[in-house]
């Protein structure tokens, strides 16, 4: 893993982090990397209100947002930036108001690499639009000034129309870090991570990879 | 929240009637649900601080409940709902939770905005 001088990480959720990128984080923050994420919203939408319930749709946001300080601090993230959008209408949002939010921080941390999602596949209308605003605010840089931009795409077509990602980490050395930002999301990861011990004892390869191998792609502008 | 009480419930909205009151309805299956099955028909509507004046409104079923809210010219209706709460700003909370406990509906009333 090539060592970064600053890394900014722009996701729309609290929990895609932790899903997506836990450990790659975990790893470049072990590397001494200072760490920007930018989450964009508190998952306000969220649809796990339990049954009975442990939260109403008014006290999902506090509870998402305390879950978020949870998993930052779990993986050692620095600069936490809550953005204040609202979960589910970041694609309705003005374009060049969100390219200018991504073009400032830029401006201001000069990141040696970005990490967001991979527009046209990661599915949910808040990962596309924010992969996009991220898009757009690095290709208005002339190409010799661009940090890296690596994108985390999940949808049914990626493998088939982005081909095998080029970055895969083994983050097996900080999953201890991984499954504590995961489990900080309580309300999103309890029935996932409710039978993990089992499913690692069982050697159930497919999700254990799934979750000690992050994969990203390389943007190609 | 807990599991509506028809007559409880029925006694909040007649007390929200007759007067400007904050609306949140919203309709979701979630955002995933093409994603882990393609033949499915994604679909949902929210609105958030619709300022509505209803005339009567009414809670029915067996459970889970629809309400409806009558307006001098139109209508506002949820059905689905299965639990509730007056919360500490006297808002009524309406929701619509599935078997597994994720919210398939949502029907909120307040006398301010909701944030």
């Amino acid at each position: 893993m090539e060592k970064e001088k600053h890394i900014l990480v722009v996701f729309p959720h609290p929990d895609d982090e932790s899903f997506a990128v836990a450990g790659t984080l975990a790893l470049h923050i072990q590397a001494g990397t200072p760490v920007t994420y930018m989450c964009l919203t508190l998952g306000e939408m969220g649809r796990n209100l339990g049954n009975p319930p442990f939260a109403t749709r008014e006290s999902l946001p506090t509870i998402r947002k305390q879950e978020l300080l949870n998993a930052v601090k779990a993986v050692g993230i620095q600069d936490l930036r809550m953005m204040g959008l609202r979960d589910k209408t970041v694609e309705f949002e003005d374009d060049e108001k969100l390219t200018n939010m991504i073009t400032e921080a830029i401006d201001e941390l000069q990141p040696s690499l970005v990490i967001t999602f991979y527009p046209g596949y990661s599915v949910h209308p808040d990962h596309e639009a924010t992969g996009r605003a991220v898009v757009r605010a690095i290709a208005r840089m002339s190409e010799d000034e661009r940090p890296k931009l690596h994108c985390v795409a999940f949808s049914n077509n990626c493998l088939d129309e982005l081909g095998n990602p080029d970055i895969v980490h083994d983050i097996r050395s900080v999953q201890d870090k991984k499954l504590a930002a995961m489990k900080a999301h309580r309300s999103q990861t309890e029935a996932l991570l409710a039978n993990w011990e089992e499913q690692v004892a069982n050697k159930e390869v497919e999700f254990i990879s799934q979750l000690m191998e992050e994969r990203m792609w390389t943007y190609k502008f | 929240m807990k599991s509506i009480d028809l007559k409880e419930v029925q006694a909040v909205i007649d007390s929200f009637a007759k007067q400007d009151v904050y609306l949140h309805l919203e309709t979701t299956n979630g955002a995933y649900a093409s994603h882990h099955n393609e033949a499915f028909f994604s679909a949902g509507a929210y609105i958030r601080n619709a300022l509505v004046q209803y005339e009567h409104g009414k809670i029915i079923g067996e459970g889970p409940y629809r309400v409806g809210l009558k307006l001098s010219i139109g209508w506002i209706y949820a059905e689905g709902l299965t639990h509730f709460e007056v919360d500490q700003s006297g808002r009524l909370l309406l929701a619509g939770l599935d078997y597994t406990g994720k919210l398939a509906v949502a029907l909120q009333l307040s006398y301010s905005p909701f944030e």
